[in-house]
């Protein structure tokens, strides 16, 4: 018996940067405070906090009384390290909704990111090299 | 309080805690057709209880790179299943597996950005639905290798017949295993970050 063949692609050039999307769209409820979100996404050195799937973010302190519950689930639950993913999945938010929320908490000073990842084209070799090392013990 | 109150949310247990010294995180996207045993990947090597995080596509964002009608109004919601492996004190591995339609995976922001690499997990009985998956990472530049899910009644053909038929490069490692074997699952993430070594260091030599 004879497998179906695949034809072979080629790298494309990465696509142009997108335009600006609108803050809003249609069927998603309404972000609470657009107005603070754009403040977040410009603030001081103009770019927003990139927060990947993986991103580790710990809690500065505990949760305050004038926490909202969102952020003091976010507080008590970094309270160890832990992905963004991670949190998008205990808080049932979806990923893109905790971005905004945690980048709010970077800004306000509740939270802080763990070295995040460079989005290089190749792995560093050393990292490469720990996860090798890692596999083989587990 | 309207909100149930964070108490209520579930977290990690204990043992599910990062320590303290965890500052790195890298992951590898588990790609595939539809019950192919990507959940099952996931689950037969994470140390956690894998998790569900989801993303909702809005038609604005299908429209970015795919041209997918406009029949489609309605926001699509595309769960992620994960999982994670401590590597060190200092370094954890994020395992994503991608259910679903997979039309939507390459949309989700991120998901392959930063991923050190792809397992794209085939059966061959059904070998022609991870086509368009390779594809697109070919055209993404993601390396990737190629993982057979032996199930007992599908055909078995030799590595070079199917490297042939999936038009794969004489380096990209395509290796067997059972997903339901952690020590399987484990072999296929370590011939991913060989090839992956390998594709760093003669990258550095030239």
């Amino acid at each position: 018996m004879t497998p179906p063949r695949r034809k072979r692609r080629e790298p494309k050039p990465p696509p142009p940067p997108r335009p600006p999307a609108p803050q809003q769209t249609d069927g998603e409820p309404p972000p609470r405070n657009p107005e603070r979100l754009y403040t977040v996404a410009g603030s001081e050195d103009g770019a927003r906090a990139e927060l990947d799937l993986v991103t580790l973010i710990v809690a500065r302190d505990v949760p305050q009384p004038a926490a909202s519950p969102e952020q003091a689930a976010v507080l008590r639950l970094s309270a160890s390290p832990l992905s963004v993913a991670e949190l998008s999945a205990y808080l049932n938010l979806p990923f893109s909704v905790m971005t905004v929320l945690i980048t709010e908490m970077i800004t306000a000073e509740l939270v802080q990111v763990r070295s995040p990842i460079a989005r290089q084209a190749v792995p560093d070799r050393s990292i490469l090299e720990a996860v090798m090392h890692g596999l083989q013990r587990l | 309080m309207d909100f149930k109150g964070s108490d209520t949310i579930p977290g990690p247990r204990t043992e599910d805690h990062l320590p303290h010294t965890a500052e790195t995180a890298v992951k590898i996207v588990i790609v595939g057709g539809f019950g192919v045993g990507k959940t099952t990947m996931v689950g037969s090597v994470s140390e956690i209880r894998p998790l569900t995080t989801e993303e909702t596509m809005t038609q604005a964002g299908i429209g970015v790179d795919d041209n997918y009608g406009s029949e489609s109004k309605t926001a699509t919601t595309v769960a992620m299943d994960f999982g994670r492996i401590s590597i060190s004190d200092k370094l954890v591995l994020y395992l994503f597996g991608t259910p679903g339609q997979e039309r939507f995976w390459f949309l989700w922001n991120g998901l392959f950005e930063g991923a050190l690499g792809a397992v794209v997990l085939v059966d061959t009985r059904r070998l022609e639905v991870s086509f368009d998956v390779m594809g697109r990472l070919e055209e993404r530049g993601v390396p990737f290798v190629v993982a057979v899910n032996t199930f007992p009644d599908a055909p078995r053909y030799a590595v070079e017949e199917l490297r042939t038929a999936l038009d794969l490069t004489p380096e990209i490692p395509i290796v067997e295993c059972d997903v339901r074997r952690r020590a399987s699952s484990r072999d296929v993430l370590m011939t991913l970050v060989r090839f992956l070594h390998s594709i760093a260091l003669s990258r550095a030599l030239t």
